[in-house]
């Protein structure tokens, strides 16, 4: 058959479709437009608008707010809801990363022992470190470490496997190393019992409003894992053709497995370093994703992406909002609005993705 | 003209044990070599060690130049491999997987063209399932996602296939239809076939050649009138069998010994693995 006779125009793969890309994005805008509006002073959408206005130099607008009302928004709200949407797009993108890599539905960006690491670096820097110093800068730099070493640990315990190392063996080790780091973890915890509440608070996670500083510390590793995970997202569905099929087709299969792993993991460390351990996104925002857009990786991972950053810029708004002044852990927010929701979706679709 | 492949001493160790011993054999381009012998025989680490995903010694000649020193996508430019299982992941959608064919001649940022959309509308259409493009691999019967695969190695453009038991999961219309198929295929695009295969019929009508293996080493090599004795069935399959001659075709025929049990007189030992 001749190939003019044929519609190649039809041929293709499911793309990211306009439709979806609009629809994350939008979601994504409205979520941080009802990030910022909410909050216990209210400043008005169209006072805030002028406020950014005047921020851009836009002649002839001046800021409408008093001093303390342009800090509350520029200092607090904005940075709060950037970092929020920084560590929900983090923690859904690396959780479909794993999910391709090890073609494995269930896996999650705490798969291979970041989560445990991270808990015990923050355990220690609560537990031992003098009150002076557990400061902002101390705690996250503890967790970020701690997650690194166990992941590194987890590698290493998977490539001295003799046999078969596949990505089943690294998830074997990584489920070892996060016992043994959880072990260690409760461990320093019931030594130091008077820092339960700290430490139990840390590990429900939360995001901090504190500024700016906290966004400049995620950011380069989130935009360098984002890059590096979208820029080898169409090799994500090769590599679900299983390792052989990958390589005959000329992909240097362990290279990108690698380079995936560690820009996902590099990436969830750091948001966990800053936000603690928020359960749920990683693993509900992917599936939910596959259940309404039904699209191969190459779709799935720049909308899991979008979609967990919305997520979690409005479990946030529920956190700080629902009991104000109080602050619900935000682990909980995620499962308890999550939950529900994902069941909804697992109710009504029919078709799935990856 | 230089062969397709040329294969010299070649041998591969998995776990201590050599599953491949010194391999000799050449094809020729647009030819179609059956690899036969019992469970075990070396076939599919064979075909594993042509495809580049074990370590073996000795040489491989892919279209005249050695296949140790070529990069992993000029490799899969000139090879294909339709694996015995293809993992067919169930929400991809048939254009979607023959795409994936495309990947070694994509750029760095995995980008398919006009060019790819255009090599895999052409495979899609040679094996008729331009109609199924839109449909998740999940909901194919077993022939429909067979030829899928096949479109995926053509859409590959690759000179040289390797099939692992390509009709395995077929019934005997869809196998008939499947062999068809590729020896059209061979004669369109002179593509050049190494199928392991198990049944020694089909296999006697559509291979120009074929290569007896027997724990690991070449027992025969040569046309299938040559290579399917009665004889060379018994000493390597363990196997009671009549080769019987049907309208100039060779058709191979169990026979059934009365108090016979388990493998013939000098057949291999039946324990061993399946490699």
């Amino acid at each position: 058959m001749d190939a003019a006779a044929v519609p190649v125009g039809e041929v293709r793969a499911r793309g990211l479709s306009p439709l979806w890309a609009c629809a994350a994005a939008a979601f994504l805008a409205l979520a941080l437009v009802v990030g910022i509006l909410a909050g216990p002073i209210d400043l008005g959408l169209g006072r805030m608008l002028a406020s950014a206005g005047a921020r851009a130099h836009l002649p002839g607008v001046s800021s409408p707010l008093s001093p303390t009302e342009e800090a509350i928004l520029w200092e607090i709200r904005v940075p709060r809801v950037v970092l929020a949407a920084l560590v929900g797009g983090m923690l859904a993108l690396a959780g479909a990363t794993y999910q391709g890599v090890f073609r494995n539905p269930l896996a999650d960006p705490y798969l291979l022992g970041v989560a445990a690491g991270a808990g015990l670096g923050a355990t220690i820097a609560i537990a031992y470190l003098p009150a002076g110093l557990r400061g902002h800068r101390v705690l996250p730099a503890a967790a970020f470490a701690g997650g690194i070493v166990a992941v590194l640990l987890t590698y290493a315990v998977g490539r001295s496997a003799r046999r078969e190392r596949d990505a089943a063996t690294l998830v074997l080790a990584g489920v070892t190393v996060a016992a043994f780091f959880t072990a260690l973890q409760t461990f320093v915890q019931q030594q130091n019992a008077d820092t339960l509440q700290q430490v139990y608070s840390w590990i429900l996670g939360n995001i901090p409003s504190s500024g700016w500083s906290d966004v400049l510390l995620v950011l380069p590793y989130v935009v360098l894992a984002t890059a590096v995970i979208l820029a080898l997202r169409r090799t994500v569905d090769v590599l679900n053709l299983g390792d052989d099929e990958a390589r005959s087709l000329g992909v240097h299969v362990g290279g990108v497995r690698l380079a995936l792993v560690v820009a996902a993991t590099l990436g969830t460390a750091a948001v966990v370093a800053v936000s603690g351990l928020i359960g749920f996104v990683g693993i509900i925002v992917p599936h939910a994703i596959r259940l309404l857009a039904g699209t191969g990786y190459r779709a799935l991972l720049p909308l899991s992406a979008l979609a967990g950053a919305a997520f979690l810029v409005l479990a946030d708004v529920i956190a700080r909002t629902a009991l104000a002044p109080a602050e619900i852990p935000l682990g909980v927010v995620t499962a308890f609005f999550g939950a529900p929701f994902f069941a909804l979706v697992l109710r009504t679709m029919r078709t799935g993705g990856p | 003209m230089s062969a397709a492949l040329e294969l010299d001493g070649v041998s591969v160790v998995l776990g201590g044990r050599t599953v491949v011993d010194g391999v000799v054999a050449a094809v020729a381009r647009g030819e179609w070599l059956a690899l036969i012998g019992p469970n075990g025989a070396g076939k599919t680490t064979l075909l594993r060690a042509i495809a580049g995903l074990v370590p073996y010694r000795g040489s491989i000649m892919l279209e005249g130049r050695p296949a140790a020193e070529l990069g992993r996508t000029e490799r899969s430019r000139l090879l294909a491999v339709v694996p015995q299982e293809p993992s067919t992941p169930s929400w991809m959608t048939v254009a979607e997987y023959v795409l994936l064919g495309r990947t070694p001649h994509l750029g760095p940022l995995g980008k398919e063209g006009a060019r790819d959309r255009e090599a895999a509308a052409r495979a899609l259409a040679r094996l008729d399932l331009l109609g199924l493009r839109e449909r998740r691999l999940g909901t194919l019967s077993g022939g429909e996602k067979q030829r899928a695969v096949v479109a995926r190695a053509l859409a590959q453009e690759a000179r040289i296939v390797l099939l692992d038991e390509p009709t395995a999961s077929l019934d005997i219309g869809h196998q008939q239809q499947a062999l068809d198929l590729l020896d059209t295929l061979r004669a369109e695009s002179g593509l050049t076939l190494v199928a392991a295969m198990h049944d020694l019929t089909l296999a006697a009508q559509y291979a120009d050649r074929m290569l007896l293996l027997d724990r690991g080493r070449v027992a025969a090599d040569g046309p299938p009138p040559a290579v399917l004795t009665e004889r060379a069935l018994a000493r390597h399959y363990g196997a009671a069998i009549d080769v019987v001659p049907v309208d100039g075709r060779i058709a191979v025929v169990p026979r059934r010994e009365r108090g016979r049990t388990g493998a013939g007189p000098v057949g291999p030992d039946p324990g061993r693995a399946d490699a």
